[in-house]
């Protein structure tokens, strides 16, 4: 098996930063599955083939948090030692969650609305820029690195749960509506 | 003894053979066979120079016919010709009744979730049909290219669930198949246009075939094909297309719905017939024979076709559509649409897909063989020939794997379009005090009600200790494989008491089923089984020697000590000694003595070889 003292940044070569050099991480992501991946591995003994497999779904499991800026958020919390637990973790900013709330109701209404089309496309653009705003904040946050910021990128991560759900709500109902046409 | 053969340092054992492997197509109508020759991928004809085989079976009382001359007894015998199998295969019975149209087949009723279609040579099983056509077509390859596969790619639908592709696997070993994999069809098509490797850029692939739908989003790299995301439906095609024509023919001619077979599969026919004719021309005559003498006569146009077909087409679109969004990505991003499958001969299929990604579709390579092309490029790869070759695809599961929790709801444990092979775990507990076994009930699809979804397997957990309610800890494990088939497993955390399956689905084979399919296909003979036996454990120590020396050949001096290199020295030649012998129980000891000696040698060749991948990327750079 790997190294497991390596974290996923170390296994693609990264520094262990909120921010990543996507097109790094896709190039190093390829050539690592060029090793490790099961096709490689199609004449040897079925002992290479379980190795190869275990690690080709360890290389997948690492590119998809990393590459993903939620996971990423809550993965590099792991290694400041936050383990966020994914039930419990929700935020109490009054404002945020009446925000929220209006915003669901808004797209409750959209079902009903004259344009449907529009009034989703207008809501789907404000959480993609609210989501953007987190991401932005988390990378900050965790470049400061006091046990502060990271306890507030933690409340950062717990919203852009709320954001993140929001998002492929809309997209769900998007999908209804194409599909009803 | 035999003197044990050393190959030279830095050389596999035998590095000129090259080993015969093939692709092939399994579709709905029709099944072809590729291969490499001379470095070409080339579909292989049968004795009369044909590429294509019908995928229709006949069982007579003698007999059991393949292709073309099952396909034309099909409406003469239509209850003992079994056509468009992949319709059936990995399905229950409740499933293919609401398939849609009638199916000329008498099913039997009985306790196997399988279903069995009554023939005159006895019952038989999609399964066993499908194998039937793969037994013609590797038979086949083997006559073209002068001796034994060593293994075959066999393509899929992408959009196929996991107990649709346990079962073309079940097909497989029942055609006495090595299968190196099994690849998606988009993916496959996509291999075979090359798609300029040099140049990256993100294509669609656009695949409607005989009785399935695929779109797959991929994005390629240097040789490397990552599938993005892939959608579709596992039950339209051009036999839908069909469908509505002949409806359309039954409803101007009077036919009633309660037509004998010959009628129905005539209408289906005649169906076709005019469905291609309309890929040229404007309109199409047709011709019944009615029952009692009377014939009928009609036209269809092509703007009739057109309206008949549009809810189908209209069903990719949206299907194509959903597929664009879980990418993430928008139809100016696309640089190619890739048309794939007989039926997107059809104008208006065209038309429609041109119109949705706003430029011309290609059709450069003939639609039904360029499957089988990209899977024989794949299959040539996986059997080591060309050790240099960039490709490597990367796929994805097709939908959503999860299991049932309380109140029928589904709890989605890998979502759709993740990159396979993935492994995912959750913790769930249990619902009353002093419950100790749990029922884990695998579910794939994209619904929230399990009602609504796959149900591909149940499997209880037992001996768990009595504890309050939602005290215990059990971890569900689900991980697919590279062929796309899932594996689960459940462990009560604080006992570690564990169960695991391989989703043998439930609408798959059992394995004694199998087991009893491949016994009776061969001679019963006691002897034969043990023959069986030893020359499969052979082969499979021969791999492992090979690939022992192989390796040993190119990293042994770098990465092993004198004493380690004694050990596994010493462990191979036993393996070697054994092989010589006829007992096979003895070999698989020693195989398995090889494996554990040489297993921190295996690691420490990963390790290496990824550290040589990541040489030069270091943290230094930043």
């Amino acid at each position: 098996m790997f190294d497991l003292s390596k974290n996923y940044f170390e296994l693609f070569g990264l520094p262990v930063t909120y921010i990543v050099d996507k097109q790094a991480l896709s190039e190093r992501y390829r050539e690592l599955q060029r090793v490790v991946h099961p096709d490689r591995f199609s004449n040897a003994s079925a002992q290479e083939q379980r190795f190869s497999l275990q690690q080709a779904t360890q290389v997948n499991e690492a590119f998809d948090t990393l590459k993903d800026p939620l996971k990423r958020a809550q993965y590099l919390l792991g290694l400041h030692g936050i383990e966020m637990q994914a039930d419990q973790e929700t935020t109490r900013d009054t404002a945020f969650l009446m925000q929220q709330l209006e915003m669901r109701e808004e797209l409750e209404k959209a079902r009903g609305s004259a344009d449907p089309h529009a009034v989703l496309e207008d809501l789907m653009q404000r959480i993609t820029t609210m989501i953007k705003q987190q991401v932005a904040q988390i990378a900050v946050q965790f470049e400061m690195g006091t046990d502060d910021q990271l306890e507030a990128a933690r409340e950062s991560v717990r919203k852009m749960q709320f954001l993140n759900k929001l998002h492929s709500e809309a997209e769900n109902l998007e999908a209804e509506l194409e599909d009803a046409i | 003894m035999a003197l044990l053969q050393i190959a030279e340092p830095g050389q596999s054992a035998a590095p000129h053979q090259h080993k015969l492997a093939a692709g092939i197509d399994l579709g709905t109508t029709n099944s072809l066979v590729a291969s490499v020759r001379s470095g070409k991928a080339e579909t292989l004809a049968d004795e009369g120079g044909n590429y294509i085989l019908p995928s229709v079976v006949r069982y007579t009382e003698e007999e059991v016919i393949v292709g073309q001359d099952a396909l034309e007894m099909a409406t003469r015998d239509p209850l003992n010709t079994v056509a468009s199998a992949k319709r059936l295969i990995g399905r229950g019975l409740a499933d293919i009744k609401q398939l849609g149209g009638q199916l000329p087949y008498h099913f039997s009723q009985q306790e196997s979730a399988v279903p069995r279609i009554q023939t005159i040579a006895g019952e038989v099983s999609p399964v066993e049909v499908s194998a039937e056509i793969l037994r013609v077509l590797a038979s086949r390859a083997e006559k073209t290219l002068g001796g034994d596969l060593e293994g075959v790619v066999i393509t899929v639908p992408a959009y196929f669930d996991d107990a649709q592709r346990q079962a073309t696997k079940d097909a497989a070993r029942l055609a006495g198949l090595n299968v190196f994999r099994l690849l998606n069809e988009p993916t496959a098509a996509a291999v075979a246009y090359g798609l300029d490797r040099e140049a990256g850029g993100i294509h669609a692939i656009y695949d409607l075939g005989g009785g399935t739908f695929d779109i797959s989003i991929l994005r390629l790299n240097k040789g490397v094909f990552e599938v993005m995301a892939t959608g579709g439906d596992s039950a339209l095609g051009g036999d839908d297309m069909d469908r509505v024509v002949a409806e359309w023919m039954m409803s101007q001619s009077g036919i009633s719905d309660d037509a004998n077979h010959e009628t129905l599969r005539q209408l289906m026919e005649k169906a076709r017939t005019a469905k291609e004719i309309l890929t040229t021309d404007g309109s199409a005559e047709i011709d019944l024979d009615l029952q009692d003498g009377e014939s009928w006569q009609g036209t269809l146009d092509r703007n009739t076709f057109n309206e008949l077909i549009e809810p189908l087409i209209r069903k990719t679109i949206s299907a194509c559509r959903r597929t664009l969004r879980d990418a993430g990505v928008a139809t100016e991003d696309i640089e190619d649409v890739v048309m794939v499958g007989g039926s997107t001969r059809v104008l208006r299929v065209r038309e429609r897909v041109g119109e949705l990604f706003g430029r011309e579709p290609l059709v450069d390579i003939d639609p039904d063989r360029v499957v089988a092309i990209g899977a024989a490029i794949q299959a040539d790869v996986l059997a080591g020939n060309k050790p240099d070759d960039e490709l490597l695809l990367l796929d994805v599961t097709p939908l959503s794997l999860g299991i049932e929790t309380m109140g029928g709801l589904v709890e989605k444990i890998i979502p759709r379009n993740t990159t396979i092979p993935v492994a995912r775990a959750q913790e769930f507990t249990t619902f009353k005090d002093g419950q100790t076994a749990m029922a884990v009930h695998v579910i794939q699809g994209e619904r929230e009600l399990v009602s609504d979804c796959r149900s591909l397997a149940r499997f209880e957990l037992r001996g768990i200790p009595p504890m309050v309610a939602g005290a215990a800890r059990i971890r569900v494990t689900f991980s697919v494989d590279a062929d796309g088939l899932l594996n689960v497993e459940a462990e009560e955390q604080s006992q570690q008491v564990r169960a695991s399956i391989t989703v043998k689905p439930s609408y798959g084979l059992t394995d004694d089923e199998v087991a009893e399919m491949l016994q009776s296909s061969f001679d019963h003979a006691e002897e034969d089984m043990v023959a069986r036996k030893l020359a499969e454990e052979r082969v499979e120590a021969k791999r492992v020697v090979e690939a022992l020396n192989a390796a040993l050949a190119s990293d042994g001096e770098a990465l092993l000590n004198a004493e380690e290199r004694a050990r596994i020295d010493q462990s191979l030649s036993e393996l070697l000694e054994a092989m010589e012998g006829k007992d096979a129980d003895q070999i698989k000891a020693r195989v398995l003595d090889v494996e554990e000696t040489c297993a921190f040698y295996v690691e420490r060749r990963m390790n290496a070889g990824i550290h040589e991948a990541m040489a030069g990327h270091n943290v230094d750079e930043f």
